[in-house]
């Protein structure tokens, strides 16, 4: 192989994306016109879970997954990572989650994100078991006491949202809870059983907290003050409002490319694209002289049309995908030179110009539908818009496949409406008048 | 127009098919393919190192593949495959899935080379790469036999569709076989998109000898008095100009991909290429003659009967 090119601005040209920006007057049009880029283009995460099911009934485990999946998006979504996609898939008996995570380029951390579980409970004291510490008492004897300490049933599902807010005295960072009606309802009881008596926090089994309850709270508000930092504040809020999810999820797989890459990537495929673009019009134009001018007319008009859709649908374009783009470009091509290889067998038998293209074009139609019917199933399988279970859904692939798809259905209408139309304007009229 | 007579010539051609598809296969029995992560499990890790004077050990300055292996091996890393990718960038393959592997690798080569920065990491578990093996055959499975059936019914024949599959079974055959060897010689690895590439040359194969066929049935309608031989050499005479030129647009845009396009994908990108160039050959060089020597065999069958 090749070594990879050291810097793909051999042309110093820089691409930066196109925009649509019209001013009239007060009125204002902007759009902005970038493809979105996969994450093998712009760097990110893909991992793939395994969800440990074992312990979870079959006919609960569907449903166990959607709320992972809802839970791990929510987590996601409030680390500020846009544009993620969040899937669950079954192969098997076994279910999978598959994360990708746009700019993220540390999988250590990614783990760390998905992996976290943060179930909060309130704690108090054993009533049967009376205690003999106090606010003045020891630390060890405290920690005793809380460890010694039962749930009350109030959780983070009686949670409504968690957020940080700032002590108004000595403005330190503090979590605040705010409690849906049962959980109001559950607080006010609790609070007022334990006046002057230590209610413990607990996350994930580990005591967090363990204020003294001064006075009953039955407004459904409670404040965690712990000494955080503002980010450990934020943290424990986000852990907080996603809560604990339902089944375990171990990586199968993960896929990390960094943004360094990506941008290679684009460059060398822009790059890749150009030079190829050339190559196909010139020979177009040498081989076909006229006509070739009208087939590379009717190119670029396809490559406008491809990458309208490719933003109108949106469509998500992976380095697969640029290969299915500009191999369409190639096979777009295909059902030009069919044509016009008809077009000059019939001349060659004796037909008028006008009725030799009409004749090529109406001859050509067959083998390129039969042909590209043939190409448009292995698409279809390759996409597997079914998610067949015993066919790939990978990413890459389907990326490819659908450019593929796209590039053939748009690459008949340029090669047989669009040429058709400009070879009618253009090439027949002039010909005939010249002659006349 | 001068014709050329194709079908004198056929045992040429599928002696030279069976040549090909012979070393390919001898090489795939020997060396075999070499299955990238996703097939087998494991981890690939792409790097770049920004090298730190005196830092190339053994071998002088500048970081080689050579030392990066060795500087691995001083943390159990066992790299079957240290490749060099571009400047001051290496491709590390292991079978380790450890969690710490890439931490690791990391802490190690930034200690004993110079600043390290981690541009790809995949690993993949041994049980998915089974997974996607069988997944593959049954799509190649479906692929192939839909397009039997779609290619008999529009020819009227199943001559026609077993024809143009066995046609197809010639380009992956050639593919599998070529891949056999870029492994062993290029170290080239067999991924996902190499399954890709394989679907997508099956069905530009077909595609290809479609055109053929078509012209072979328009011109049995045309000169029902022409023997079939006749009407097979004067449709790929009059279809070849095409065929090559359609595989000229398609072989300038993969060349240039494969030189200048992105690192990740040359190894799919060179599979098209070489599907595209045995796709092309096949539908003139092996579909068309596959439908005489079928004809033939055929006409055989009949005169022994009467």
């Amino acid at each position: 192989m090749a070594a990879a090119p050291k810097n793909f601005k051999i042309w110093s040209w820089t691409i930066s994306s196109p925009e649509i920006d019209w001013r009239i007057g007060k009125f204002e049009f902007r759009r902005d016109l970038t493809i979105k880029k996969g994450l093998d283009l712009q760097g990110g995460t893909q991992l793939v879970l395994k969800a440990e099911t074992e312990n979870i009934p079959e006919a609960d485990r569907a449903a166990a997954m959607e709320s992972a999946r809802a839970v791990i998006s929510r987590r996601v979504d409030l680390y500020g990572i846009s544009e993620s996609v969040v899937q669950t898939s079954r192969v098997g008996d076994e279910y999978r989650m598959i994360v990708e995570l746009p700019g993220v380029t540390d999988s250590q951390q990614a783990l760390q994100l998905l992996g976290q579980t943060a179930e909060m409970e309130f704690r108090e004291v054993d009533p049967n078991k009376p205690v003999t510490s106090s606010a003045t008492d020891s630390g060890r004897a405290l920690a005793e006491e809380v460890m010694a300490m039962i749930p009350t049933g109030l959780t983070g599902k009686d949670l409504e949202r968690a957020q940080v807010e700032f002590d108004q005295e000595s403005g330190q960072p503090v979590v605040g809870l705010v409690f849906t009606p049962e959980g109001k309802e559950k607080f006010s009881q609790i609070t007022k059983r334990n006046i002057g008596k230590r209610v413990g926090i607990f996350l994930d089994q580990q005591p967090l907290t363990a204020p003294v309850v001064q006075t009953p709270i039955v407004d459904g508000r409670a404040i965690i003050s712990g000494g955080f930092t503002t980010p450990e504040a934020k943290q424990l809020v986000v852990n907080l409002n996603a809560g604990a999810l339902p089944v375990g999820l171990a990586p199968v797989a993960q896929t990390q490319v960094g943004a360094t890459l990506g941008e290679e990537s684009v460059g060398a495929s822009v790059k890749a694209g150009l030079v190829g673009l050339g190559a196909v019009a010139l020979f177009m134009i040498l081989v076909y002289r006229k006509l070739g001018l009208i087939a590379d007319a009717a190119l670029i008009i396809y490559g406008l049309i491809t990458l309208a859709i490719y933003k109108l649908i949106p469509i998500t374009l992976s380095l697969p995908g640029i290969a299915g783009f500009l191999l369409s470009i190639g096979m777009a091509t295909d059902a030009n030179i069919l044509i016009f290889e008809r077009t000059k067998e019939e001349l060659r038998r004796g037909l008028k110009l006008r009725a030799a293209v009409e004749a090529g074009f109406g001859r050509a139609w067959d083998s390129i539908k039969d042909a590209n019917a043939a190409t448009l199933l292995t698409a279809f399988i390759l996409y597997n818009p079914f998610d067949w279970k015993f066919l790939n859904t990978s990413g890459l692939v389907r990326g490819f496949a659908l450019t593929l798809t796209i590039g053939i259905l748009i690459s008949l209408f340029t090669g047989i409406v669009v040429s058709r139309t400009l070879i009618r304007m253009f090439y027949v009229n002039n010909e005939v008048r010249s002659k006349k | 127009m001068r014709q050329i007579n194709f079908i004198k010539y056929i045992p040429f051609y599928f002696g030279l098919s069976a040549i090909v598809i012979g070393v390919g296969l001898a090489a795939l029995a020997i060396w075999g393919l070499r299955p990238a992560v996703d097939f087998v499990g494991g981890s690939l890790i792409q790097i770049r190192i920004e090298e730190r004077e005196g830092t190339g050990g053994k071998e002088g300055p500048g970081v080689t593949e050579g030392s990066v292996r060795e500087a691995l091996a001083e943390v159990d890393v066992d790299a079957h495959s240290v490749q060099s990718a571009g400047e001051n960038g290496f491709v590390i393959r292991t079978k380790s899935t450890d969690s710490d592997l890439e931490q690791k690798v990391k802490d190690k080569l930034a200690e004993k080379l110079g600043e390290t920065t981690i541009e790809r990491y995949e690993t993949v578990g041994p049980t998915l790469g089974r997974e996607l093996l069988i997944k593959t055959l049954v799509a190649i499975l479906i692929a192939s036999g839909g397009i039997l059936i779609y290619v008999a019914y529009r020819f009227g024949g199943s001559k026609y569709g077993i024809c143009a599959d066995l046609a197809m079974i010639h380009d992956s055959l050639v593919l599998v076989g070529s891949f056999a060897v870029f492994g062993k010689l290029l170290g080239i690895e067999v991924d996902t998109l190499f399954v890709t590439a394989v679907l997508t040359i099956l069905s530009f194969s077909v595609h290809d000898t479609i055109v053929v066929y078509d012209r072979i049935r328009e011109n049995l309608r045309r000169f029902p008095e022409m023997k079939y031989d006749e009407v097979v050499n004067l449709s790929i005479n009059e279809t070849l100009g095409r065929s090559i030129n359609n595989s000229l647009t398609i072989i300038f845009m993969l060349t240039a991909l494969l030189v200048l396009g992105g690192e990740t994908i040359k190894p799919f990108i060179l599979a098209l290429l070489v599907g595209t160039i045995t796709g092309t050959y096949s539908s003139t060089f092996t579909a068309a003659p596959l439908l005489v020597i079928w004809e033939r065999w055929e006409n055989r069958r009949k005169k022994a009967k009467r």
